[in-house]
């Protein structure tokens, strides 16, 4: 176990540099290559109407006429360690990990991505708890009852919630319960530390919005995979033993079912923690969703790299996350990736190569196949 | 399907509760009707006055907790026990169905263990909390030859040593004359012939078991000709046959005379002691013919039988059995003992 999370982790580390690569380059190797030179570059980075001088400064304060390599190693090592800007007579200093300077407000990107990042934290966990606890339930007492008038009414409300834009949903909420009754007047965020009350009373719109589209997808996953392990054959052998329906149903049926949900929850949250882009917006809340919309806009590129590395981040540790969760959960991964302690148990887990492809190809073709028509059916950033 | 509506695990069972079970007749395990019975006394019976085994102990067992865990599951929700104590029961019953190192086993996944091992698994569950019936479903379909005789003696030793009733539900005849004390043939959800195991095997009064015993190869006999295969494929059982749900398929109903085998349902009659036949041919007829059938009558036939209580093998040909619910009009009795 510790040696796959260390490997887990290993591949975890190499994943974001392969994601700064690629960010390093749509920001810099595909302007040149679009016959960028240098000193346009940094044109962009002066402000309006610079003067040739200013400009020629900023080139040799980025360092935008060293070689791409040299610039891209500045650049990581600016997130690791932070870097020195040397614009001959100032010497600016940009601590770790260092996103470089916005062109908007000439300050450091990352304290203004980590003053917005509670916000954005706030929201997605409030709803991710919200919609988890709704959606699966939801899920299933509609497999159970099958064919019911609730099982017909949530289905038919999920497909409403699945359908439905934030925009749309978020505006009518806040039309009904802050402007014609005000239950949640004036919403704006309110920082948890200041007041938690005011914290949590401002967020519950926004939360419920944004809750209502996932959970309506998780409550037709669920229905989907209860429906199908209930159906297993080792849920009659449960029944068989004389358990309770209930101790059936959730620790046999629920159990096995969650499995796949439990990686479409670990994707959606890493997206959504890199910003809720729609729901930010329609609740003005100051995240990283309107953070990077505001990035876009005034084509700050710092600020927007600062981002799309921030989100990357997130979706790269979600998923590592949920990789280990899921050996701890499926015996059938945890097993055959423990370290031989009984012979017995050799038999069966002959070294890595094997406990890899096992783990790829067999129990997990399960989850990949519901986590892939889940990702095709919610792509998340765009809908949040 | 039998078996499951025994169990109170047939489909309508699900879902709605207290909904019609589509059941009628009586299924009576130690005197208790268990068709009138509420759902969550069948619940308090299932597991620790009948347990079950079932056909593929791969998925019949939850590949997300220990094998261990699951049988003692099973004991706990009977015995008002500490896990310590469910435990130790469960390495014990482990080591009695022939698990090598039951108490390091104990902790293993069932993707962990073999084929073999899982049905033994499967045995121990069924037998955690000592119940009067058991019910063995196919128990050897999944297994090779070895291993499913293996499970036989498994199942027939643990019957003697735990005294309980068990119902073995197969198509294999060879499995029926091993362990069958009692067999019950049926077709297409109803009873065919009943009778002690050396009466259906030596002197079959029902022309399916005829069919049955016609298609088997056999050692003891020298091959004179091919198999004989029934003709024809099982009904479906949403749509029987009148009559006599097996006179499509019979070579006699010539024999009977009139329309009697499409029109009227024939029912159990004794044609000997404790021996019953669901048939309109007269006894005398059906003697004839199975005298000119039966290959090497004179050769005693090797149909073992296990001295113990009571063990009835509904035996029943092809998969066709059991497929679809059958609204079991008939009586199904267990007298356990």
């Amino acid at each position: 176990m510790i040696t796959f999370i260390i490997r887990r982790l290993i591949t975890t580390v190499f994943l974001l540099i392969v994601v700064s690569i690629i960010t390093f380059a749509i920001f810099f190797l595909i302007p040149r290559l679009a016959g960028q030179n240098s000193y346009e570059l940094a044109a962009q980075y002066v402000g309006r109407n610079p003067t040739r001088s200013a400009i020629l400064q900023m080139e040799q304060k980025l360092g935008l006429n060293s070689p791409l390599v040299v610039q891209y190693w500045h650049f990581l090592w600016g997130i690791v360690a932070g870097t020195h800007y040397n614009s001959g007579p100032s010497v600016t200093y940009c601590a770790p990990p260092c996103f470089g300077y916005s062109f908007r407000s000439q300050q450091p990107v990352w304290p203004q991505m980590m003053a917005a990042l509670p916000v954005t934290l706030s929201l997605a966990i409030g709803a991710a708890i919200l919609w988890v606890i709704g959606g699966v339930s939801i899920g299933v007492l509609s497999a159970l009852r099958r064919g019911s008038i609730f099982d017909r009414f949530s289905m038919g409300v999920a497909l409403a919630g699945v359908s439905l834009p934030i925009f749309f949903t978020g505006l009518i909420s806040l039309e009904l319960f802050s402007y014609k009754w005000p239950i949640f007047p004036n919403v704006q965020y309110v920082p948890i530390t200041t007041n938690p009350a005011l914290w949590a009373r401002n967020l519950v719109l926004p939360w419920i919005t944004l809750a209502f589209l996932y959970a309506a997808l998780y409550a037709r996953l669920t229905r989907a995979g209860m429906l199908e392990t209930m159906g297993e054959d080792f849920i009659r052998t449960a029944r068989s033993k004389g358990l309770k329906e209930r101790t059936v149903v959730v620790h046999h049926g629920l159990r096995a079912a969650l499995t796949p949900i439990l990686t479409i929850f670990g994707m959606d949250l890493g997206l959504l923690l890199g910003g809720a882009i729609l729901t930010e917006s329609t609740f003005s809340l100051p995240g990283l969703g309107q953070f990077t919309i505001l990035a876009i806009q005034n084509q700050d590129f710092p600020e927007i790299m600062g981002v799309v590395m921030l989100a990357a981040f997130f979706i790269v540790v979600a998923n590592m996350v949920v990789d280990i969760l899921y050996a701890v959960i499926d015996p059938r991964v945890r097993v055959s990736l423990w370290p031989c302690l009984r012979s017995a148990t050799c038999a069966c887990s002959s070294g890595p190569t094997t406990a890899w492809s096992r783990r790829w190809t067999g129990s997990r073709s399960t989850w990949s196949a519901a986590a892939r028509s889940a990702s095709s059916a919610s792509p998340a950033p765009a809908r949040a | 399907m039998t078996s499951l509506a025994i169990m109170g695990l047939h489909r309508s069972n699900e879902g709605k509760k207290g909904g019609g079970t589509g059941i009628t007749g009586q299924i009576r395990l130690d005197g208790e009707d268990l068709v009138s019975a509420s759902a969550e006394r069948v619940r308090q019976l299932r597991g620790s006055k009948m347990a079950m085994i079932f056909q593929d102990p791969l998925s019949a067992l939850h590949p997300y907790y220990s094998v261990g865990d699951q049988i003692s599951e099973a004991y706990r929700v009977h015995n008002k026990v500490s896990k310590q104590v469910a435990r130790k029961r469960t390495v014990d019953l482990l080591g009695r169905v022939g698990i090598p190192q039951p108490s390091v086993r104990v902790d293993d996944f069932p993707h962990q263990f073999s084929g073999g091992m899982r049905q033994r698994a499967m045995i121990a569950m069924a037998l955690s909390c000592d119940p009067e019936l058991l019910i063995a479903d196919e128990p050897t379909t999944a297994l090779d030859v070895t291993v499913q005789a293996q499970i036989l003696d498994l199942i027939v030793d643990l019957q003697a040593e735990f005294g309980s009733a068990v119902i073995i539900i197969t198509h294999d005849l060879g499995v029926v004359a091993e362990v069958a004390d009692d067999v019950l043939v049926m077709y297409a959800g109803r009873m065919a012939e009943k009778g002690s195991g050396n009466d259906v095997f030596r002197a079959p009064g029902h022309p399916y078991t005829w069919g049955l015993l016609g298609s088997m190869p056999r050692l003891d006999v020298a091959r004179v000709d091919r198999l004989r295969p029934i003709r024809g494929t099982p009904p479906s059982l949403i749509n029987v046959p009148s009559g006599c749900p097996f006179h499509p398929r019979c070579g006699y109903p010539s024999q009977v005379g009139g329309d009697r085998c499409t029109t009227e349902i024939p029912v159990l009659r004794e044609t000997g002691p404790d021996h019953q036949v669901a048939c309109h041919l007269m006894l005398a007829k059906q003697q004839e013919i199975w005298a000119q059938l039966a290959p090497g009558s004179a050769t005693a036939e090797a149909a073992a039988q296990a001295e113990t209580a009571a063990a009835e093998a509904a035996a029943s040909a092809e998969p066709g059995e059991g497929v679809t619910e059958v609204p079991g009009e008939g009586v199904t009795e267990v007298e356990a003992t």
